[in-house]
C-alpha cells in the first residue's frame, strides 16, 4: 500500500489539518517510509489471536447513573478563544 | 545553600523531620537554582510565590505535627499535568494560554502528600519525541556534556525538562509521563532513576492524553529510594480515570531490603540486537554480573515478538493520539486561526497550532484509522500486541524480573537524528514492549558511554509488582555506585 498525493489530501481533510500543495509530496514520501516499516507485522501470522482490548486484566466499573458535576459554564467558557452569553462561539455555519 | 539543592528526598525528608532544615528554605535554595539553571530550558513556567506559599503551609502542618509523604519536597511536575490555575501547555502552540480549573489526580496527590510545585517542566510537544526537540518551547539542554565539548546534548524525551531537573539539582523529584519510554529513556540520558509505574498504578484524569492505552504518569528522582517514595505520594485509586486499578497503594520504600538472593533475572536473548555499541552489550553484562553476585539467579529467555513491538506502537500510539487530539478545535481551549468558515477554521487551527512530528503522528493515525484500512492496520497492531503481552507472561512463570539496556545508545546531539522518524523512533525499542504490555519498568543509572554520557540500564516486572522492581534496582544501584554529575556549566550567577 502506497500513499499518493491524493490519498494524503484526503486523510488530512480527514485530521482537519491545512497542508500547503507543496507540502503533499514530500508528506506521502514521510508517510510511505513509516507505513512501509511497520508492514513488518504482516510476517506474523495473527488470524486465530484476539485483539487486545485491555492493557490490564479488569473489568470495567459501573456506578450510578447520577448528575456528579455541572453548573461550571464560568469555569468551561474561561479558556474559550471566543465566547457569548454562555456559549462556545464559532464562525457561522447555517445561512 | 548549594547543599540543599544536593539532598536526596529521602536525606531532604530527614533534616526537614529533625528541624535542621525548613520547608521554606529547602524551596528557596531550589528556586534559586531554577532560575539560575535557565540556560537549560527545563522549565516551561516557573511558580516561585506559588512554591513559597506551599513551603509555609508544609512547615505549619509540620509544627501541628502533620507531615505527608512528600512534605515539604520541592519538586518540578511535567507541563502534561493540569495544574489549577497554572498554565499547562503540553508543549504545543495549540494550548496557547491554557489554565486548567480543575487539578489534575496525580498533582493533586502530590500536594495532600506535602510536596512543592517549582514549575512546569519542558517537553515534546504531547509527549511525541525522544530528545525534547519538537517543544514549542524549544529544546532542552542536558545537563550533561561530552568532556571537553561544549555542543549541546539532548536530554532524551518525551519528559526531557523533568530529567534535565532533578539531574541538574535543581528539583529534588519531578513527574514524568511514560507512553513508549518518554520516563525510561530520558532518565537513561540524564544519568537519573525513572520509574514506569504499571499502567493503572497512577491515574490518567487530569493528564493531557496522547495514547490513552499506554499513557502511565511516574516519578523521575536521583535514586531509587526516592522513587518509591514519590511513588507513593502520586500513585493511587481514581474514580475519575476508568483503567485506574482499585488496590492499595504499599509503602514501597520498605520493598528496598536490598535482599534479591535467589530472584529468578530473564535475560531476553531478542533485547541482543544487531549493531548494538559494544558498550551497551558490555553494561547489560556488568549488569548481570552485579546481579548474579548479590544472589540473583539469570535466566536466558525468550520474547519472540520484540522486533514486532515498535512497528506496532507506532500504528497503536498514533491512531489514539489521532483520536485524542480531535479535541484541539480552536473552540474551547488554545490557539484559534479564524477561516472562512468553521471547517477551515479548525484546519488553520490544527495546522498552526500542531508541530511537524505531532502532525505526522496525526496523519498516520488517522489513516490506520479511515475505512478501509482499520483491519490491515489497528486490528493487525492490537493482535500483536496480544502476542507482545503473551511472550512477557511465558517469561514471568519463570522468572521475577527482566533485566535489559535502557536505551540503544547514550544520549545524542542536539539536530542530530531530528531529520530522521524512523531513527528517532528506535531509540524506544527496549522500552516500549514493556509499554505495550503495561508492566512496571524503571531506568536506574549504571555507567558512563565511551563519550562520557550516562547509561541507564532497564528492569522489567510483573503487574503490579513494582516492590520488586524497585528492590531490584536498589540492588543494582548499590552495586553500582554511579557517584558522578555533570559539571555546572550553565550556572549564570
Amino acid at each position: 500500500m502506497s500513499l499518493d498525493k491524493a490519498t494524503v489530501l484526503r486523510v488530512a481533510r480527514l485530521a482537519r489539518l491545512k497542508v500547503r500543495q507543496d507540502r503533499l509530496e514530500p508528506l506521502a514520501a514521510e508517510l510511505n517510509n513509516i507505513l512501509g516499516w511497520v508492514e513488518q507485522l504482516n510476517e506474523v501470522d495473527t488470524d486465530d489471536v484476539p485483539p487486545m482490548t485491555s492493557v490490564v486484566s479488569m473489568k470495567l466499573r459501573w456506578r450510578d447513573d447520577d448528575v456528579t458535576d455541572g453548573g461550571a459554564v464560568d469555569d468551561v467558557l474561561a479558556n474559550a478563544p471566543e465566547g457569548e452569553n454562555g456559549f462556545f462561539a464559532v464562525p457561522k455555519v447555517v445561512e | 545553600m548549594a547543599g540543599l539543592t544536593d539532598l536526596t528526598i529521602a536525606e531532604a525528608r530527614d533534616k526537614l523531620t529533625a528541624g535542621e532544615v525548613s520547608a521554606r528554605e529547602l524551596t528557596e535554595a531550589h528556586i534559586a537554582a531554577v532560575e539560575a539553571a535557565r540556560p537549560l530550558n527545563a522549565f516551561i513556567t516557573e511558580t516561585p510565590e506559588r512554591a513559597l506559599a506551599q513551603a509555609e503551609a508544609s512547615d505549619a502542618r509540620r509544627r501541628s505535627g502533620e507531615a505527608g509523604v512528600m512534605e515539604g519536597v520541592p519538586v518540578g511536575i511535567k507541563d502534561l499535568f493540569c495544574t489549577k490555575g497554572v498554565l499547562t501547555t503540553a508543549g504545543s502552540h495549540i494550548l496557547d494560554g491554557f489554565v486548567p480549573p480543575y487539578e489534575s489526580t496525580v498533582t493533586a496527590n502530590l500536594w495532600k502528600a506535602g510536596a512543592v510545585m517549582l514549575g512546569k517542566c519542558n517537553m515534546d510537544e504531547f509527549a511525541m519525541g525522544s530528545s525534547n526537540e519538537t517543544s514549542y518551547y524549544g529544546p532542552v539542554e542536558n545537563p550533561w556534556r561530552r568532556p571537553g565539548d561544549n555542543r549541546s546534548i539532548v536530554p532524551g524525551g518525551s519528559s526531557g525538562g523533568s530529567v534535565a531537573a532533578v539531574a541538574a539539582r535543581i528539583a529534588l523529584g519531578a513527574t514524568g509521563t511514560d507512553t513508549g519510554g518518554s520516563i525510561r529513556q530520558p532518565a537513561s540520558f540524564a544519568g537519573v532513576v525513572g520509574l514506569k509505574p504499571t499502567y493503572g498504578r497512577c491515574s490518567r484524569f487530569g493528564a493531557v492524553a496522547f495514547a490513552s492505552s499506554l499513557d502511565q504518569p511516574g516519578p523521575i528522582t536521583r535514586t531509587v529510594r526516592d522513587a518509591a517514595i514519590m511513588l507513593r505520594g502520586m500513585a493511587g485509586f481514581d474514580p475519575m480515570d476508568s483503567t485506574s486499578v482499585d488496590t492499595p497503594v504499599p509503602d514501597y520504600e520498605a520493598a528496598l531490603t536490598g535482599d534479591i538472593s535467589g530472584l529468578k533475572v530473564g535475560i531476553p536473548k531478542e533485547y541482543r540486537m544487531d549493531g548494538m555499541p559494544a558498550e551497551i552489550e558490555a553494561l547489560w553484562k556488568q549488569g548481570i554480573e552485579w546481579l548474579k553476585a548479590a544472589g540473583a539467579e539469570i535466566r536466558d529467555i525468550s520474547l519472540p515478538h520484540t522486533k514486532y513491538a515498535l512497528p506496532t506502537y507506532y500504528i497503536v500510539a498514533p491512531a489514539e493520539a489521532s483520536s485524542n487530539l480531535a479535541r484541539y478545535d480552536g473552540v474551547r481551549y488554545g490557539l484559534r486561526i479564524p477561516g472562512n468558515d468553521l471547517t477551515e477554521m479548525y484546519e488553520n487551527t490544527r495546522a498552526e497550532g500542531f508541530g511537524t512530528e505531532v502532525q505526522r503522528r496525526v496523519m498516520i493515525g488517522t489513516y490506520v484509522l479511515s475505512a478501509g484500512y482499520y483491519d490491515a492496520y489497528y486490528l493487525k497492531a492490537q493482535k500483536l500486541r496480544t502476542l507482545i503481552a503473551r511472550d512477557f507472561e511465558t517469561a514471568f512463570e519463570e522468572i521475577d524480573v527482566l533485566l535489559t539496556p535502557t536505551a540503544p545508545s547514550a544520549a545524542f546531539g542536539v539536530g542530530e537524528k531530528s531529520d530522521d522518524p524512523i531513527a528517532m523512533y528506535l531509540n524506544d525499542v527496549f522500552t516500549v514492549p514493556a509499554s505495550m504490555a503495561g508492566l512496571p519498568g524503571i531506568s536506574v543509572p549504571a555507567g558512563l558511554a565511551d563519550d562520557g554520557l550516562p547509561l541507564g540500564l532497564q528492569l522489567i516486572g510483573r503487574a503490579f509488582d513494582e516492590e520488586t522492581v524497585l528492590r531490584v534496582a536498589g540492588v543494582l544501584e548499590e552495586a553500582a555506585v554511579f557517584d558522578r554529575r555533570p559539571e555546572n556549566w550553565w550556572a549564570t550567577k
